[in-house]
């Protein structure tokens, strides 16, 4: 079929495309034609009056928990295909903290069949080491066959320094990253991120050194072995200043930040609502500050959702004993351009590269290009609607989020990718 | 003049007027400990659970004795002979509960803030006995209403909290309480066993035990957990009561009066000396009796709300 995306903005850093107030011809998903159109060109076509919208390239979330295999109660991987698709994006990566951990070719291949024919690509990261145990590497190479683009052992940080050098210099082999969760263990038994608010609510506290240490310990062992290297959920300044330092070293270490540790303090633990329980926890007013700082100065490369669906009767607990984690694919976008974009922290451009350009290069992943002939792989934006999240209308299979009712400004409107549009609630064949 | 909150979750926020009520009410309630009959049928035909998620002997008969004075009907709810064990979650617990139409719930829980989780799922009121390492309201307000007692006032006096006060709920609840009153606080105790960010409540850290005595008119003692994962936080029993435990010669070294408070049960021999704990300045026994009265005063004050 043919459709009309008319009057759009067609942005692409990756290309250095802007192009204004133009109309876009997509027939069967194929970009058959860009510019302004004639009658001919657009008879038989289903018309989208997209003004002022913004096609970018479709958005990626290199930090999604799809539960499948074994938590198919909290999601499966075809309820986090829809809820990242109703958020905006076209492709996500998967993290291995799933039962059985995603530590062998069968699960890798598992996985990608459950999301085949979805609109939404899904990217399998595989557990570093068997079990995620932190004891024996896992099988790379043959994991890497499998499809699998990045390692990590999720959740947890590489046990030993020893076991993390072996896993990036395997890992060196194939150009992929090792993906770091980092924090101490032996720092980090709390509930909340240790300050004036841990001390005043009776929490247990993490310090911030409990990531700080790992980041280092990862930075050092990274220039080592000249290893590729991602610190994933970057939450602390220590951290942040210490990856500045080693980009400005040339090093090969890039991170990521979620859209809660730049949207959301510490302060919103006040309530003991077991949605503000994340790991790493939510941090101090100084913390935002500098992941902010990072996100503007290029030392933070991409914007995660860290997507981490809990069953309601888990979440519905005593504080301390709720599982951390909060939902996040269908607001990530809605805080970015909200927080980033509209309180001029990243330019459109800027915003772009770190919800869609990068995290592809992190993970050796070609970035879709907007030209004719080519399949389309979009994902639209419109920067200024003013709306209110309302989890009842959440695609994933789990509700846990902290952001409900939260006004935002700017969202996705649809996402275009494998011959199918989401728009307005629904799939599209195109 | 009622009280502002129809629950009591902890001291932080709670306005002075409310405290004094409370300790006020208390003086009414003391006395009827005195009497031949010490009932009156305030609180007839209320009923009242008493939540206990974590083993507690004194405060749980405390409050058992304070609703019986009180003529409520009470029971007793104890983790270890309930549906917990058998898996039930602590939702459905007390939704079950409160489908038994219970008019107030004291509740004593492991977990930080499960007494606000409470006031968002049930209608009684509700009573912090206290929540894991955050507040025990009622403690503090024995402890606050012992000191008054025998100082005549609580404005003005310097009062130190002595031990493990990282994992204490005692502690927290007697510094927001104490400062409402006009006290000044500090603590003191090993640096491993002191909030980070403790100074930011307005609170002074003493690391010296004869500073600490030189300094403050009263201690209030805290024991130290041996029994839990604080024994992890100084090197030894030994050490401790060497170098941070109350005794008869640093009293006298000190050649001060000074009021003492523990909330008991007393380590002897580790926080307090034998003497100490037996001797002329410390008042343990009479905090037991008036917390009967205090927990009666605050029973009554959200009993009776209209």
């Amino acid at each position: 079929m043919k459709i009309l995306l008319k009057n759009v903005n067609i942005v692409n850093p990756h290309q250095k495309l802007n192009e204004k107030n133009v109309d876009i011809l997509l027939t069967d998903g194929i970009i058959s034609k860009i510019g302004k159109l004639n009658k001919d060109d657009i008879k038989d076509a289903e018309v989208f009056d997209l003004s002022d919208k913004i096609v970018a390239p479709g958005f990626f979330d290199m930090h999604v928990h799809l539960r499948e295999p074994g938590r198919e109660d909290e999601e499966t991987v075809i309820t986090g295909c829809n809820a990242a698709a109703n958020g905006g994006f076209t492709e996500i990566a998967c993290l291995p903290n799933t039962e059985p951990a995603i530590d062998s070719a069968e699960v890798v291949e598992f996985i990608r069949k459950q999301g085949l024919n979805h609109l939404v690509d899904v990217h399998v990261i595989a557990a570093a080491t068997l079990g995620r145990k932190g004891e024996i590497i896992s099988p790379m190479a043959e994991l890497h066959e499998a499809g699998a683009v990045g390692f990590s052992d999720d959740g947890v940080s590489i046990k030993t320094a020893g076991i993390l050098k072996r896993a990036l210099e395997y890992s060196k082999m194939f150009g992929l990253p090792i993906i770091e969760h980092c924090e101490d263990e032996s720092l980090a038994d709390g509930a909340m991120n240790e300050g004036i608010n841990s001390t005043m609510l009776g929490l247990p506290p993490i310090p911030s050194i409990a990531e700080d240490l790992i980041v280092m310990r990862d930075i050092i062992v990274a220039e080592y072995t000249g290893g590729k290297m991602h610190i994933a959920h970057i939450s602390t300044k220590k951290a942040v200043e210490m990856v500045r330092e080693a980009k400005k070293k040339g090093l090969k270490v890039t991170s990521e930040a979620t859209s809660h540790h730049f949207s959301l303090g510490d302060d919103a633990v006040k309530t003991y609502d077991t949605n503000t329980k994340i790991n790493p926890p939510l941090r101090t007013k100084e913390d935002i500050e500098e992941v902010l700082k990072g996100l503007k100065d290029g030392t933070i490369d991409c914007i995660v959702s860290d997507h981490a669906p809990h069953a309601l009767e888990e979440k519905e607990a005593e504080f301390e004993k709720a599982p951390n984690g909060i939902i996040g694919l269908e607001t990530e976008i809605g805080l970015a351009l909200s927080e980033l974009y509209h309180k001029k922290i990243l330019t459109l451009e800027e915003l772009i590269e770190k919800m869609s350009i990068n995290p592809r290069k992190i993970l050796n992943l070609p970035v879709p290009v907007i030209a004719e002939g080519v399949e389309a792989n979009f994902t639209i934006l419109d920067l200024n609607e003013i709306w209110t999240v309302d989890l009842s209308r959440s695609k994933s299979k789990s509700k846990n989020s902290p952001y409900d009712k939260r006004l935002l400004t700017g969202r996705a409107v649809a996402a275009i990718n494998n011959k199918q549009m989401f728009y307005r609630d629904k799939f599209i064949n195109l | 003049m009622p009280l502002k909150s129809r629950h009591l979750l902890g001291l932080e926020g709670v306005p002075k007027e409310d405290i004094q009520l409370i300790l006020d009410t208390a003086t009414t309630f003391r006395e009827v400990l005195e009497r031949p009959i010490k009932k009156v049928p305030t609180l007839q035909g209320k009923t009242i659970v008493n939540l206990f998620y974590e083993n507690s002997t004194r405060t749980r008969i405390s409050f058992e004795l304070a609703e019986k004075r009180l003529s409520a009907d009470s029971v007793n709810f104890a983790v270890s002979s309930s549906s917990v064990s058998k898996g039930e979650s602590f939702k459905d617990t007390i939704r079950n509960i409160e489908a038994m139409k219970v008019d107030m719930v004291v509740a004593r829980h492991s977990a930080a803030g499960t007494p606000l989780f409470l006031t968002q799922i049930c209608d009684a009121n509700i009573i912090n006995a206290g929540d894991g390492i955050h507040e025990h309201p009622t403690q503090a307000l024995l402890d606050m209403y012992s000191i008054r007692e025998k100082l005549r006032k609580l404005e003005g006096l310097k009062v130190c909290i002595v031990g493990d006060i990282a994992h204490s709920r005692v502690a927290l609840s007697n510094i927001y309480g104490l400062r409402t009153m006009g006290a000044e606080i500090s603590v003191c105790g090993p640096l491993t066993m002191i909030p980070r960010y403790i100074e930011d409540l307005g609170v002074k850290v003493i690391h010296n035990i004869d500073e600490a005595i030189q300094e403050n008119d009263v201690l209030n003692v805290l024991r130290i957990q041996l029994e839990r994962k604080a024994r992890e936080y100084f090197p030894s029993i030994r050490e401790y009561a060497k170098y941070f435990g109350i005794t008869e010669e640093r009293l006298e070294k000190n050649g001060k009066d000074i009021l003492i408070l523990h909330p008991g049960p007393i380590n002897r021999g580790v926080e307090l000396s034998s003497g100490v704990a037996d001797g002329l300045n410390q008042i343990i026994l009479q905090q037991v009796t008036n917390g009967v009265a205090v927990r009666m005063a605050v029973l009554y004050l959200l009993g009776t709300l209209k």
